[in-house]
């Protein structure tokens, strides 16, 4: 019966507490694949629902369309295309495509291939001869980071700046105003201007001096839908840097420690690398890096499973779930690299199926390839690791391993 | 029971299975045969040479010189152990004796048959105006390899008969490498049998817009040809002329059933009817146990469309259809999977990604439901008696999966809720298709479930 409000299961995966295995969670949650809540938002959580509801064109992502607005919500800034509706968001995720994948830049992603390889390797060069290693602080962080940074144009060294902004604002994501301090939600908007702020300052520059970054690209776009706005470059930029920034470091770790965690699929990819393509989808299947959209709207009244969820609703999306849902996929929580017809929900689907998902991809195959060729024994400190909090973009914060 | 299952077993085991029409349709049921379990003995029967290729590219890739027209065999999906009698044309079948008869007088036995023998170019209907240097058909691998050459010889003109979507493509890879081309249409505009006058309005300006010399509305009288056998000039019904080196005839395709006309199998003009399960009818429209259809050449109703029998040329119907038929071949009754998917279809032209889902001629209305006409990107949703049947997508193809469900589901036509990118001008026009309406009944049908196995048809009574 998808009216069965599950409040409580929901709360309890939002509860840090949980954090380190919501997957029961998920599985009691599944029970009501559309479960209404108590202040009238619903949550999906099977996967034939979820793979519905974003092929709908009835489902907005504009806040905009929210009966009640949210407390997280910034209402001024210009939306980032993550957050806009045909048009608009076809229009601007086609300008930003241009620059980065096919089929105006098809090589694009692969031709970083060498680049990404060096960075990796001289990385695990750094940790040869340490016993104790943090795969988050000493790789799995400062490898995405480094490679988003050249691609967008922004300064390395500039680093520890925007890496308060952005904890600030994936904090202030779920915040809850029953149960958060108001500070998490004000340090979270002080964040996006700061973050506005500075990438205003790196575009300023570039105007009228073509480069390769793709900053400099979007500053002097001309092409058939003409040129992007300082305001939509830049909040296109942001978009970009969060999310190349935080969810392929949760996919870094994620890998290791489900690989630690299975020991025997660590040693199968020593012996045959090519098993990094679908070991790395399994991954996205069964530790994905985004387990829930927190919100969306229903633009007009949407008809799912025996429900219709009013217009106005907000609805939340958890992906994660849906990527374990045994009515899809065969034995769901068995981490199984040889798995085919693996449709996840890693990168979503429909028209925001993840920008960058083809470099994230990449960024992950040759990571984990290397850190598993010439990592020595590495062993797991603690099981579980310690987690970041948010339910949201879910990961350790810390990943302890110790080699020799 | 057990004898009839024994039975299965034994003919999974050393039973015999011929394919006739060795292209898409017939090597992936030769793979899905080989999947299901089948280790009899399989055999391929074609009348090309070569190994099966995908066709699509030829009217596009190969024609742009980026793909050779020998580059498009077929992808294994896994190793089918059939003996390939490639080059050697079926010629009858002997359905008392259960015996393919081929070109050469060989006889092929065979305990279960599918026939995919397909469709081929409908030829220019004057043999020696046919014959002349410089008009081609696209079908085969030969035809675009010709063409190919044809195209990058630089002719001062290309002429197209048919704006249909063959002709259409190749109308938009002349333009794009700067050709001179004049297309010529019977009906009113590009791409109206198969999606309606609204889409062949907009196809019309694509063409228009990007220097095509389009004519609607009149037929080809000539091809003639200079002293050499050579194509110089097209005359027209309206009484002007063309002045073309290269004619490319795109008049659709003929059904390859002439081998089974003393079959006594029901085959007609569209195919070879076969039900859901892709068993062939006989002339008494009784359906037959061990001859099956699947691909351009098999004609099966659809309960969605009201039990009409369809026959499709799409490239997934094909594939979708032989799987379908290679498992019912190798199981019992109660086993057997209905071939419900709805049928899906693509071209790309003018820079333009066009998609369709459903059957558009099946329609009585059409509404553009989402996006802009005038930048080329938009849904157009066909709707048949208040209820949706098709959608068409130019340049926004992700939300053709939604409409889908929409036709599966029966949902209500005009779609009633809103969108963010609905026009403003949004309203239900007839659809008006060049051919007479179809007719109407009350019930429909919804499908249900996502897999094969699964899928099946729920009524509906309002």
């Amino acid at each position: 019966m998808t009216m069965t409000q599950t409040p409580d299961t929901l709360h309890r995966i939002l509860d840090y507490a949980n954090r380190a295995d919501p997957y029961p969670l998920y599985a009691e949650l599944r029970k009501t694949p559309v479960a209404r809540q108590e202040d009238g938002s619903y949550v999906i959580s099977t996967y034939r629902e979820l793979t519905d509801i974003l092929h709908n064109p009835h489902l907005s992502s504009d806040i905009r369309n929210l009966a009640r607005p949210m407390a997280a919500a910034d209402g001024r800034a210009t939306p980032a295309f993550i957050n806009l509706d045909p048009p608009e968001h076809d229009r601007m995720r086609r300008m930003a495509m241009r620059h980065f994948g096919p089929p105006h830049t098809p090589g694009l992603v692969d031709g970083m291939r060498p680049d990404l390889t060096a960075i990796v390797s001289g990385l695990i060069d750094d940790l040869a001869d340490k016993t104790q290693i943090d795969i988050v602080d000493d790789f799995a962080y400062p490898f995405p980071v480094t490679v988003i940074c050249h691609l967008l144009g922004v300064p390395r060294e500039d680093e520890p700046r925007f890496h308060q902004w952005v904890n600030a604002i994936i904090d202030a994501i779920d915040y809850d105003a029953k149960t958060d301090p108001p500070e998490k939600l004000s340090n979270g908007e002080q964040a996006r201007k700061d973050i506005h702020a500075y990438l205003g300052g790196l575009l300023e520059p570039r105007h009228g001096k073509p480069g390769d970054d793709l900053l400099s690209r979007l500053a002097n776009e001309d092409g058939p839908d003409g040129r992007m706005t300082d305001e939509e470059i830049i909040s296109t930029a942001n978009l970009l840097l969060i999310a190349g920034h935080e969810t392929t470091v949760n996919l870094i770790t994620n890998g290791m420690l489900t690989l630690l965690r299975h020991p025997q699929h660590l040693q199968r990819l020593r012996n045959e690398p090519d098993l990094i393509v679908p070991l790395v989808e399994e991954l996205l299947r069964y530790e994905p890096p985004v387990h829930i959209i927190p919100w969306r709207a229903a633009y007009s009244d949407i008809a799912i499973a025996d429900t219709v969820i009013p217009k106005g609703s907000q609805i939340m999306l958890m992906l994660a779930s849906g990527s374990r849902d045994p009515d899809r996929f065969h034995d769901p929580d068995r981490f199984d690299p040889d798995r085919r017809d693996n449709q996840h929900l890693g990168f979503g689907s429909g028209i925001h199926l993840c920008f960058g998902g083809p470099l994230a991809r990449l960024e992950t195959q040759i990571a984990l390839t290397e850190l598993v060729r010439r990592l020595d024994k590495p062993r797991l400190v603690a099981d579980p690791p310690p987690y970041r909090p948010s339910p949201v973009l879910r990961g350790p914060i810390h990943l302890h391993v110790e080699q020799g | 029971m057990t004898s009839r299952v024994e039975a299965l077993q034994t003919f999974k085991r050393d039973g015999r299975i011929v394919i006739v029409g060795a292209s898409l349709a017939g090597l992936r049921a030769a793979e899905s045969l080989r999947d299901e379990g089948f280790t009899g003995s399989l055999t391929m029967i074609g009348d090309e040479t070569a190994e099966p290729y995908d066709r699509p590219p030829l009217s596009k890739q190969v024609l742009t010189g980026w793909v050779p027209a020998t580059g498009t065999t077929l992808p294994r999906r896994r190793d089918v152990d059939a003996q390939w009698l490639l080059g050697t044309p079926a010629t009858g079948l002997d359905l008392a004796d259960n015996v393919v008869r081929l070109a050469d007088g060989r006889e092929v036995p065979f305990d279960r048959m599918l026939i995919s023998t397909g469709v081929r170019a409908r030829p220019w209907p004057v043999a020696a105006e046919a014959a002349l240097t410089g008009v081609f058909v696209v079908r085969t691998r030969e035809d675009a390899e010709g063409l190919q050459q044809a195209i990058a010889a630089g002719p001062k003109r290309v002429l197209i008969i048919g704006a249909g979507f063959t002709g259409s493509e190749i109308a938009s890879i002349c333009r794009e490498r700067d050709i001179a081309v004049t297309v010529a249409e019977l009906g009113s505009g590009p791409l109206v049998g198969a999606l309606g006058a609204m889409i062949g309005e907009i196809a019309a300006d694509m063409q228009l817009a990007n220097g095509v010399d389009l004519r609607c509305g009149v037929k080809v009288t000539q091809l003639e040809g200079d002293a050499q056998g050579r194509f110089r000039r097209a005359h027209f019904s309206d009484g002007s002329t063309v002045d073309a080196d290269v004619a490319v005839v795109a008049l659709g395709g003929i059904r390859n059933t002439e081998w089974l006309r003393d079959s006594g199998l029901a085959i007609g003009p569209w195919g070879v009817a076969c039900d859901s399960g892709c068993r062939a009818f006989d002339l008494n429209g009784l359906v037959t146990d061990d001859i099956f259809v699947a691909g351009d050449v098999a004609r099966c109703p659809h309960p969605i469309y009201e039990y009409r029998f369809i026959s499709l040329e799409h490239w997934a119907n094909a594939v979708e259809q032989a799987e379908i038929a290679a498992h019912n071949m190798v199981n019992l009754q109660a086993d057997r999977w209905p071939h419900l998917a709805i049928p899906t279809f693509w071209s790309i032209q003018f820079g333009v990604n066009i998609k369709s889902v459903g059957v558009p001629t099946f329609a009585d209305e059409v509404i553009v439901a989402q996006g802009s006409v005038s930048e080329h990107r938009f849904v157009a949703a066909y709707g048949y008696k208040g209820r949706v049947t098709a959608a068409v997508t130019f340049n926004n193809a992700k939300w053709l999966d939604h409409y889908r469900k929409l036709i599966e589901a029966a949902a209500p036509f005009p779609p009633a809720q809103p969108t963010p990118d609905q026009p403003a001008d949004a309203k239900p026009m007839p659809v008006d298709f060049p051919g007479p309406l179809l007719l109407s009944q009350d019930a429909t049908v919804v499908v249900t479930g996502h897999d094969p196995s699964e899928r099946r048809v729920t009524a509906v009574r309002p």
